[in-house]
């Protein structure tokens, strides 16, 4: 056993960091839950694409980087602790592993090219008013007609829709039989007539997310990806790799290291803030839970890279991971003070990192909720354990 | 033990309930919440009609003389409605430091308009080192031949957005951190030398940075004794916290109210999600803290009428480390158990979150509030000689 990243994997590192450091400052700087604008996002994401570096996760003969689980997270690593803003996950992270699976040849020529430059933006259709945790009563229909599907129905939640171009949606194909068996995944342009994007407003005051109507919404047959029906088996499918990403270690290792230089940058009576014993305590209690998440990560990606796939271990490692990004949010807040208090003010008072502070905190609130809730996941690893 | 309201105090808790269910709808809070006062005129009218802006005050101040549990009965209906009223910072806080502190003459000019709903205060104690602390006050008084010139800075004022007439903390004498020295001052907004930077803060409500550079004061603008000012703020400021936790319980109630309700018509998996034994438990969890945030909130406003000190401040402070913490529990689970739409503006499950995040930063956060609590309550002999005197 050896936990020391490799002379090669720590060469990288330095390289990764040179170009952080020269590249993040080129960017707009993201506000507390990245970019406010489709343009923002897409130019930093078109210069990591420059670079080869967007499709991180991804293998080379697909056109990405083809970097082992150690480098993936050294280059995650480097580039929250330069502020670099997170790439959005959709296409990335989320559809690109199912096209790699299940797509077929053309499919996987026509989108993954684009998502690696960051050409396209991709948003998620799953969840609907009804379908939330039970994902599978999902009632968008999607029925054949000739050489199309015709869609109808409603998705909500839908983070980004207002930004992309495309969204890969769970639609109901089937009524009979068992309500997983009826579903499919189908990719959908979002230009297509019929569709309408209204905002949903979050408790950040911020849009994020949206609602999505599908009105007789005509879709090419061949935008389904692999076969009909086959719907449940890729979305569990992508939610293991959705859940594994959802820990966020690298953005709460560089949260925990921007919060001490907040501290040690805020006088008190005596001293800063940082000297304060109560406060060196809470830092203390948020790096151990950091150092404990970081590892079991790193445990379950060398699993994974040995070829087998992640079990209960991806829930445990949402459920933790989102814990600690709440609770750091919330120790920023609280070590705030009333430097937290100024909301949406655009003129510093005292600290803009802490008047900003509650924007992540109350926006994060919706981390143990999205991706499958921390209730839910709990239910998965219940499974594994008790044995009925 | 006598825990039962008075028919008075029944009426008062019956009319904010009526207030908010016939006039202060979700819309009207959302009509509220945009405009830079979080205030309208017309429901500020409406306060002074119900007699809850004279209902705080002494008697003796020109007030209704009322006692700190009917106030606590006025917050806690006023949280449960999301209303936005600058209720504590105006009438709670600063009315009350005048009735305390004031000389007739200035009670009269200040608590008639007050009570009349036709003024608008703020009290500007906190500085941006002070953490809470209201002995750090750096902001300095000088002696002049016929006043005081004022130099220094003051943080996080609520409600300045809206003060006609600041209520200052400034030395006479003392260094920063000592109780002694501090003197208090009336500023009106538009003195000279005297800037202000008002912005909304998180939750409702609105808060200012003052700057003040030589404002030049006469001698009447002192309010109270010189030197003396240090025992009616924090008098006063216990008030403040007392109705704080008492408008923080009413959001909490109503939290729990909505949550227990989502919980038995939201279906998923074919059954209400209330059907599950994690939901239940944790509806419980909130229940529980419901009660004992009652029992805290209800001491505290007793005894924050309480002439002896050490008694005062335990409650006090106790109240507010712990509700704190159990109203921050009780607004995150409240989110978490309505999933998504927990987290949206359209609902108003959201706003109460913010609200109590915002109640948690204001007054004292726990760590604060426990380390004032540990001072107390950490001195053996004292504790003691204090048992043995009852
Ligand atoms: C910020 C944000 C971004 C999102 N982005 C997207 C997106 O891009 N695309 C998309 O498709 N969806 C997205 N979602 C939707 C998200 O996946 C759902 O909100 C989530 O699945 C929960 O569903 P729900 O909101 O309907 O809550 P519900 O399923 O109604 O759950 C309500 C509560 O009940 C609990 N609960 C439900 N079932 C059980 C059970 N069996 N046992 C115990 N407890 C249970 C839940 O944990 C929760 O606390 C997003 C959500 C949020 C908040």
């Amino acid at each position: 056993m050896n936990l020391d990243f490799s002379p090669e994997e720590k060469q990288f590192q330095q390289e990764v960091r040179s170009w952080m450091q020269a590249n993040v400052p080129t960017q707009k700087k993201p506000g507390a839950m990245g970019y406010h604008s489709r343009d923002d996002q897409m130019a930093w994401e078109q210069l990591l694409g420059k670079q080869g570096w967007l499709a991180s996760n991804w293998p080379t003969e697909f056109g990405g980087p083809g970097w082992n689980a150690t480098e993936q997270h050294i280059f995650d690593e480097e580039r929250a602790a330069a502020g670099g803003a997170i790439t959005s996950p959709f296409g990335l992270t989320m559809l690109a592993p199912v096209l790699m699976k299940f797509g077929s040849p053309a499919q996987q020529e026509r989108f993954l090219p684009k998502i690696a430059k960051c050409e396209e933006l991709w948003c998620q259709g799953y969840s609907e008013p009804g379908a939330g945790s039970d994902l599978a009563s999902l009632k968008t229909a999607a029925i054949r007609d000739g050489n199309e599907y015709v869609v109808n129905g409603q998705k909500i939640w839908t983070t980004q829709g207002h930004w992309a171009d495309w969204i890969f949606c769970l639609v109901r194909t089937d009524n009979e039989g068992r309500k997983q068996q009826g579903i499919s995944f189908l990719l959908i342009d979002m230009k297509t007539p019929g569709i309408e994007v209204r905002p949903i407003h979050t408790i950040d005051g911020e849009h994020h997310l949206n609602e999505v109507f599908f009105t007789d919404v005509r879709v090419p047959a061949e935008n389904l990806v692999g076969e009909e029906g086959q719907g449940w088996t890729i979305a569990k499918y992508l939610l293991s790799h959705e859940r594994t990403c959802i820990a966020g270690v690298a953005g709460s290792k560089a949260g925990i290291e921007g919060l001490k230089k907040l501290l040690a940058n805020t006088p008190t009576e005596t001293g800063t803030r940082l000297d304060d014993p109560t406060v060196r305590q809470r830092i203390a209690e948020l790096e151990v839970d950091l150092m404990a998440l970081e590892f079991t990560n790193f445990r379950t990606l060398d699993k994974m890279a040995k070829g087998q796939p992640p079990g209960a271990e991806s829930s445990g490692l949402k459920i933790k991971g989102t814990e600690l990004q709440q609770a750091l949010t919330e120790a920023r807040v609280e070590l705030g003070g009333d430097d937290s208090l100024p909301w949406h003010n655009e003129e510093e008072i005292g600290h803009a990192e802490y008047n900003n502070a509650s924007l992540a905190y109350n926006f994060l609130r919706a981390s143990t909720i999205y991706g499958g809730s921390n209730e839910i996941q709990k239910n998965v690893i219940a499974k594994f354990l008790v044995a009925l | 033990m006598d825990f039962s309201l008075s028919s008075e105090q029944e009426m008062i808790r019956d009319s904010v309930n009526r207030f908010v269910e016939k006039d202060y709808s979700f819309d009207k809070y959302l009509d509220t919440v945009k405009t830079d006062a979080q205030m309208q005129p017309k429901t500020w009218q409406q306060f002074a009609e119900f007699g809850w802006l004279g209902q705080p005050l002494s008697e003796t101040a020109g007030g209704y003389g009322g006692n700190a549990v009917d106030t606590s009965l006025i917050a806690e209906g006023l949280g449960n409605g999301l209303v936005l009223e600058p209720y504590i910072a105006n009438i709670v806080f600063a009315g009350n430091l005048i009735a305390l502190a004031g000389s007739s003459s200035q009670q009269e000019a200040l608590v008639g308009p007050l009570v009349e709903g036709n003024k608008q205060l703020a009290v500007a104690f906190a500085e941006r080192i002070s953490r809470y602390n209201p002995a750090w006050c750096a902001t300095t008084a000088q002696a002049s031949d016929d006043g005081y010139v004022l130099n220094g800075e003051k943080h996080g004022v609520v409600n300045g957005a809206n003060a006609e007439t600041f209520i200052v903390s400034a030395r006479t004498g003392g260094n920063a951190g000592e109780t002694a020295g501090i003197s208090l001052f009336l500023v009106d907004a538009n003195t000279p030398g005297l800037t202000i930077r008002s912005y909304k803060t998180l939750g409702g409500g609105t808060a200012a940075e003052l700057t003040l550079n030589e404002v030049t004061l006469s001698d009447d603008a002192l309010l109270g004794a010189p030197g003396e000012g240090f025992a009616p703020l924090e008098r006063a400021l216990d008030y403040a916290i007392a109705a704080a936790c008492a408008d923080a319980l009413g959001a909490m109630k109503a939290m729990l109210k909505r949550t227990a309700e989502y919980a038995g018509q939201r279906k998923q998996f074919g059954v209400p999600i209330g059907s599950f034994q994690v939901i239940q438990h944790k509806l419980v969890d909130m229940f529980i803290e419901v009660e004992q945030s009652t029992s805290m909130v209800l001491q505290a406003a007793v005894q924050a009428d309480n002439d002896d000190r050490v008694t005062r401040r335990k409650a006090i402070a106790g109240a507010k480390a712990y509700i704190n913490k159990s109203s921050k529990f009780v607004a995150q689970w409240a989110v978490q158990l309505h999933g998504g739409i927990g987290v949206t503006e359209e609902l108003d499950v959201g706003h109460y979150f913010r609200r109590l995040t915002g109640f948690n930063l204001q007054y004292g956060d726990r760590e604060y509030h426990l380390k004032q609590f540990a001072a107390l309550s950490c001195d053996i002999e004292a504790n003691a000689e204090q048992r043995a005197a009852a």
